[in-house]
């Protein structure tokens, strides 16, 4: 229902009335704004969340590495978004669902995805949980709420809503939260969900990682507005923006979405502005589209630093404490990356199983043909003869070498 | 046994359902407590409240990407796409959410419990947007499954099918006989197999296929045949993914002639699919070329309708002229 005063003459509003704040609570020194207040935040919490950020950036730094080596057809970086990504995991029931758009490995560190479960599933070996059908980045985990990824934008936006419906009615005070981008924002699908989440007062939390760049566009050519944040007026839903780069501010403000969400069963949009450190993907390269001193500047507010910063004001962190949990994060990714790059690949049936709950007989037709055909030709199908049968004998695959 | 229309088979169908299982939902445009354009969902709402039927804001692709999440969280959500004329928006969410979900999640997340219900069809002065039968995009997605029934016994069976079958389905009616087909349905609970086709008449000169609303257009031009002294079995596919390949082969292994017909447009029309399938498992038994009566290959005419529709005559013209061969 409108509620609305007459006017008599046609004075327009161009919604430059409102301005949108930016929440923020530290300080890239590490110290606390004026008036500002740390949330609560347990040491073993702080400390939590301060590994997963370190372990996300190690991981996106040797797999871009691995990348670059010719080891991995393709990898996505979160740097520069860690806060971002994991301050709002850490606000979270662990049983709320989390429904990502491809750059938030972050959210999955943080609730316990173990460097094997995500090498397995960047070199699609046969423990890969997606059985090795998706480009690397594609995770998912069941155990711990984490929707497998999927590469169209925006689509997992009005499932987030979808889904929260499905919580509400399910009485269990869990909700669920929705990473995308502010490129992904100008899909059809955002403003889809955003205005069935109001309409249908559901508990989901839209939360937009405004890093400044879908690819190579920047967010002036994504929209003419004070970025995504006032798009929630028009469905009437409440909204914050938050830096980014600001673990607290990140984790007190999602910590408040979730109350509102799960409450009042009223969805929420938070913008966090934050900067994409890296490129866009392995096949991206930035130095087209933006400045290095641009970069630069952003490499100076970097989230993780901020954070330790902070932590060892608190008395709860230190540099021996870094170097320890550097040196073991790194072995760690280069002994679980070795283990599964020399796993093989997912079984020749996991090409027609999952389709449809079972395999249909005209499916078990076509992979029967399959099957006669790779018998014919085994030297040029290694990794589907291998699986095959006994009776096929195929020289080792050299791309599945590596140190 | 009580007689209903085929309108009244699917509010029946979808009332089961939900009596059955607090998880189905039903909702769409105009679906809550108007209950449908076409009253599909009559008396819903009241019956189990505004959380469970509801209407939707007018928005396609957000339907389908709500109903994609419901079903992934585990409810059983049946979305109603008003024409599916309109499904098109919906079609990314569909395509590459609904279909892949179990395959790339490596059955770690499942939308099965999806059942998409839209009217489409023909014959009701609707033009180009309120008639068009676009089974044979979604039949090219590996990962759906499509059904359409051919009255209200059909509808009913399919349709409580649709909404228990662990694979997301695409139901669509043929809503031409919405009120036009009557017949005897009973009231308890039954479910008529999907992916099985039905010989609704034996014959041994010559095979006509087709489903939905062309089941009935099939009737009429083969008791035109059967005057003639040509014996015609017939054959509602049911189900258009997956297809029942075997019960179409063993029809046309015996009669060695077959006419598809189905109202979209003949160019990448379902029925080129069978018909390959067909030429490929029955060669040398065929006495004739496979025969395809469909529309033509424009967007759905208004005044012109009648002429475009492959009506009971069409279908007659083909059988002749394949027994003749």
């Amino acid at each position: 229902m409108t509620t609305t005063q007459d006017i008599h003459s046609p004075q327009f509003l161009s919604g430059d009335e409102f301005s949108i704040p930016t929440f923020r609570l530290l300080k890239q020194d590490g110290s606390l704004y004026d008036g500002a207040e740390a949330p609560e935040l347990s040491r073993e919490q702080a400390l939590k969340i301060y590994h997963a950020m370190v372990a996300t950036r190690v991981l996106d730094e040797r797999m871009m590495a691995a990348q670059r080596q010719g080891r991995l057809s393709f990898y996505m970086q979160c740097t520069g978004e860690e806060a971002a990504v994991i301050g709002a995991t850490a606000a979270l029931d662990d049983a709320d669902m989390i429904m990502a758009q491809y750059r938030e490995q972050g959210a999955l560190v943080y609730r316990g995805f173990s460097y094997d479960e995500f090498m397995n599933q960047l070199f699609g070996n046969e423990l890969d949980y997606g059985k090795g059908r998706q480009m690397p980045i594609h995770y998912g985990s069941r155990k711990l709420h984490y929707m497998t990824i999927s590469s169209p934008l925006a689509t997992q936006i009005p499932q987030a809503a979808g889904y929260a419906y499905g919580q509400k009615l399910a009485g269990e005070g869990h909700c669920t939260l929705c990473f995308f981008g502010e490129g992904a924002a100008s899909e059809g699908d955002f403003h889809a969900a955003l205005n069935m989440a109001a309409v249908h007062e559901v508990p989901v939390i839209f939360f937009c990682r405004n890093n400044g760049y879908a690819i190579s566009t920047p967010s002036i050519e994504q929209f003419a507005a004070d970025g995504v944040a006032p798009r929630a007026f028009g469905y009437r839903m409440h909204v914050i923006r938050v830096d980014g780069n600001d673990l607290l501010a990140v984790l007190s403000a999602t910590r408040e979405a979730r109350r509102i969400a799960v409450e009042q069963n009223k969805p929420v949009l938070i913008e966090a502005m934050s900067y994409r450190l890296a490129a866009h993907s392995s096949s991206d390269d930035p130095s087209g589209y933006r400045s290095k001193k641009e970069e630069e500047a952003w490499r100076e507010k970097d989230p993780i630093l901020r954070l330790q910063h902070w932590l060892t004001e608190q008395g709860w962190w230190n540099d021996d404490e870094e170097k320890a949990l550097q040196e073991s994060l790194r072995r760690e990714v280069l002994e679980t990356m070795k283990r599964a790059e020399k796993r093989p690949p997912p079984p020749l049936d996991s090409l027609v199983s999952d389709v449809y709950a079972d395999v249909t007989p005209a499916l078990q037709r076509q992979l029967d043909r399959l099957k006669t055909h790779i018998r014919q030709y085994p030297e040029s199908y290694p990794k589907g003869a291998r699986s095959l049968d006994p009776d096929v004998k195929v020289r080792d695959d050299a791309s599945q070498g590596g140190e | 046994m009580p007689t209903m229309n085929m309108l009244q088979a699917i509010n029946n169908a979808l009332d089961i359902a939900m009596a059955e299982d607090d998880k189905v939902l039903c909702f769409g445009e105009d679906v809550g407590t108007f209950g449908g354009v076409f009253r599909a969902t009559s008396h819903l709402q009241e019956k189990y409240g505004r959380a469970r039927c509801f209407n939707t804001p007018l928005v396609e692709q957000g339907i389908l990407g709500f109903a994609n999440g419901l079903a992934a969280q585990g409810s059983v959500p049946v979305a109603e796409i008003q024409f599916a004329d309109y499904i098109f928006p919906a079609f990314d969410q569909i395509v590459n959410e609904t279909a892949k979900f179990r395959y790339r999640s490596g059955d770690l997340f499942n939308v099965g419990g999806l059942t998409i219900r839209a009217p489409y069809g023909g014959g009701i002065s609707g033009g180009l947007y309120h008639s068009q039968s676009p089974e044979a995009y979604f039949a090219h997605t590996p990962g759906l499954k499509i059904a359409v029934p051919r009255n209200p016994y059909q509808a009913k069976g399919l349709l409580l099918a649709a909404i228990r079958d662990p694979d997301p389905v695409l139901f669509f009616e043929p809503k031409r006989l919405y009120r036009a087909s009557t017949g005897e349905v009973p009231e308890e609970d039954y479910q008529l197999p999907l992916g099985e086709a039905e010989v609704t008449r034996e014959g041994t000169d010559v095979t006509v296929l087709g489903w939905g609303a062309q089941m009935e257009v099939i009737d009429r031009a083969v008791e035109l045949a059967e005057k003639e002294g040509i014996s015609c079995e017939v054959i509602d596919l049911r189900s258009i993914l997956p297809w029942d390949e075997e019960s179409v082969v063993e029809s046309v292994l015996k009669t060695g002639r077959l006419v598809i017909t189905h109202e979209a447009p003949l160019t990448g029309g379902f029925a080129g699919e069978i018909a390959a399938t067909v030429q490929e498992r029955c060669f040398l038994y065929l006495e004739s070329p496979i025969a395809r009566v469909t529309g033509l290959d424009t967007p759905f005419p208004l005044t012109l309708e009648k002429e475009y529709l492959p009506n009971h005559l069409k279908v007659f013209e083909a059988i002749r002229v394949s027994v003749a061969f």
